[in-house]
This record gives structure tokens, C-alpha cells and sequence, in this order.
């Protein structure tokens, strides 16, 4: 682990694949982000784990209703920036009822560098409601455990399509080392 | 614009697909939204056919969960060649995932028939089959003889590598033949055949 690697590591993140491991994941979707990438290296190296890298965050969608559809939980893993590309795909979730859980690590909310980031995070929200998708969010890390495994538990056992939104203050400031 | 194909396919797509799920009794099947849909519908109703009537571009996406989910069943997408133009990242995804029980068969004519039959890119020069290869799917092939429909079968039932059949059917449209559209009742009894409660 390098250093930069070791200055992302987080014990929440920790928290959240233990919450995966004892809420029965077998498959975890996702286009990564620096925020999820704890958990993407733990999942891989979970032997009854599948992590699935996807190209574009719809797919994700697809994909673990197709998991739920042949009997097995899934998450889906994605930046805010994703979100907007999903929106048709989540009529999928609407009309079929699907059980639906994602991680969604927020950027162009907290003291954010790139502006780029900016217009869909200030959408991210609005558009998993728009289309039905229960928004919780985690602004401190001593938070994230319990409102992960609360939204892993209403799609789960209450059958809800949940989004959890952890908020880019849990990540910190992405260091830009301008050359 | 770049039209390439000017030659149509010459396979009946519903005598075809007919055929294909005759011969593969034991496959869980999900159906790219328009023709495909109405085409495996047409062929006999089957509690183990999951029917999109929406969601562009995610039957094979969905399909790879699925065949996560159930290594020892064949899994089976029908779809159509601009069902899977949108898709055509999720290739990419099966590719780097290879499920060995996952066959993807494209009911290709290069057009976009629900919507009035215009191009579509694999009549202007996409080779769907060249993408399927390029992301390391264990085979592909492209099918202009209706008798390989014996050959995709035998890849759907040996289970033992994941690939693409694109069928180069005639751009002919039949009477819609409709599946039921209430997703909610088609998730339940597919989960139902699997022993699984509904949910």
C-alpha cells in the first residue's frame, strides 16, 4: 500500500463490507471511485464475492436486478457523476419492484476543485427521487455503519429501492498535485 | 452516411427463435424490449422467460447477473441488434466476467423496426460480432443459415463458454404477439421456477 493509497484508507469503509459480508452480497456492481476502492479491493478478495467492474452505471442496474431476479443480493457502487446516466434504467427497479441497494460517494458538493463535478451532484439526489429510489445520506463517518446496513435491510427484508448518498466531507479533499 | 449492408438476412425471425427455444428446454431466458419480446412470447409462454418491455440496453447487462446467480442453468438473451447497440459496453462486462453458461443470440436486420425501420448502426458499418470478439467472449459468430440454429442450441446447453450467435434475419414484421407487461408478475413467477419466494 502506498502512501497515497494508505491517506484513502478509512475505518467506515471497513465497516460497510462487513455490512455486505453479514447481509448475504454475493455480487457488487460497479464503476469505481476513490471513495469505494476499499471496498472494491476487499469484494475481490472475497471468495464468495463477485465484483463486477461495469463500463457505464446502467449496467449496474441491470445487473443486479438480473441478480435478485436469479436469487442473490447485489450492490451497485458509483459516483455521483453516474447517477444521471442510470435514469432510464431505473424504470427497470419501478416496475418490477425490485429489491435495490447503491453506494453513491458524492463529489461537487464539499470544497470540490472540479467544477465539472458540480452540476450532477447538486442533481444526484433529485433524480434517484424522481424516479422512486429512497435517498439516505451519511455526512459522518460514525453514521455510515448504521445508515448503510439500515438501507441493506428496507431493499432486503422491506423490498425498497434505496440509494445511499456518503457525502464527499467523509472522503476529504482530493489532493491535486499540480506538476 | 455510410451505408454498408445493403443485403437484408434471409432467416425468419420467429420460425428461428421458435426453434432455438424448442431446443433449449432448460434455458432462463431475458428479451430485449420490441420484436425479440414479442418474438420469444410468440414461441409459447414460458414461466422462465423474463420479457423487457422497457430498460434499452440492459438485457444482456441483466442477463450477466443472472448468470452469476444461477451458474448451472443456461442463460439466454434474445435481443435486437439496436437493443445491444446501447448495450454494447456490457460486452465489455461479460467479456471480463466469461460466465460459461450465458449465450447471447442477436436477432439482427439493421433496422429498428418498432420504430418505423430505420438504420441501425449495423447497417452502417458495426460489426457486433468483431465487438464480441474484441472483448474476449469465448465465441462469435455470425449466423446466416437458419440451420445453425442447432449449433447456438448445442453452446446454450453445454454451458461451457459465454458468446454471441448475431442472426442476419429478414427486416420483416410480424403481427406483435404481446407478453404480459406487468413486471411485477413476471419477476415472481421467473423467481417462482427457481424455488425462489416472490419478492
Amino acid at each position: 500500500m502506498d502512501a497515497k493509497e494508505q491517506s484513502l484508507v478509512h475505518p467506515w469503509k471497513d465497516e460497510i463490507f462487513q455490512i455486505f459480508k453479514t447481509g448475504g452480497i454475493q455480487q457488487v456492481a460497479y464503476v469505481p471511485d476513490a471513495g469505494h476502492a476499499q471496498v472494491i479491493k476487499q469484494v475481490h478478495a472475497d471468495k464468495d464475492m463477485v465484483g463486477i467492474p461495469v463500463t457505464t452505471e446502467e449496467e449496474g442496474v441491470a445487473c443486479v436486478c438480473g441478480a435478485w431476479l436469479g436469487g442473490q443480493k447485489s450492490v451497485l457502487l458509483m459516483q455521483s457523476s453516474g447517477v444521471g446516466n442510470c435514469v432510464n434504467m431505473f424504470s427497470l427497479i419501478k416496475n418490477c419492484n425490485f429489491p435495490f441497494l447503491t453506494l453513491v460517494t458524492m463529489r461537487g458538493e464539499w470544497a470540490e476543485f472540479n467544477q465539472w463535478q458540480t452540476p450532477m451532484g447538486r442533481a444526484t439526489q433529485t433524480s434517484f427521487e424522481m424516479m422512486g429510489i429512497n435517498v439516505l445520506r451519511a455526512d459522518r463517518p460514525e453514521t455510515v455503519a448504521d445508515v448503510v446496513s439500515a438501507g441493506l435491510d428496507a431493499a432486503f427484508l422491506g423490498g425498497d429501492a434505496v440509494a445511499i448518498l456518503l457525502s464527499q466531507s467523509l472522503i476529504g479533499r482530493k489532493k491535486w498535485d499540480v506538476k | 452516411m455510410n451505408i454498408v449492408r445493403t443485403q437484408q438476412g434471409s432467416i425468419d425471425r420467429r420460425e428461428f427463435v421458435k426453434e432455438l427455444i424448442t431446443a433449449c428446454p432448460d434455458a432462463l431466458i431475458v428479451s430485449g424490449l420490441g420484436s425479440p419480446s414479442y418474438d420469444v412470447y410468440a414461441a409459447g409462454d414460458r414461466d422462465e422467460n423474463f420479457y423487457l418491455w422497457g430498460a434499452m440496453g440492459g438485457a444482456a447487462a441483466m442477463a450477466l447477473g443472472l448468470a452469476i446467480a444461477q451458474p448451472n442453468k443456461p442463460v439466454l438473451v434474445i435481443t435486437g441488434d439496436g437493443e445491444q447497440l446501447m448495450g454494447m459496453g456490457s460486452l465489455a462486462s461479460i467479456g471480463a466476467q466469461k460466465p460459461k453458461n450465458l449465450t447471447l443470440v442477436i436477432l439482427d436486420n439493421g433496422h429498428y423496426a418498432e420504430t418505423g425501420m430505420q438504420m441501425s448502426h449495423t447497417s452502417l458499418g458495426t460489426d457486433l460480432v468483431g465487438i464480441a470478439k474484441a472483448c474476449n467472449l469465448d465465441w462469435a459468430q455470425t449466423v446466416t443459415d437458419s440451420a445453425d440454429v442447432k449449433m447456438i442450441a448445442q453452446h446454450v446447453n453445454a454451458k461451457n463458454g459465454v458468446g454471441l450467435a448475431n442472426v442476419l434475419i429478414q427486416a420483416h414484421e410480424y403481427p406483435k404477439a404481446l407478453p404480459a407487461r406487468d413486471g411485477v408478475y413476471i419477476k415472481n413467477r421467473f423467481r417462482a421456477t427457481l424455488g425462489l419466494e416472490p419478492f
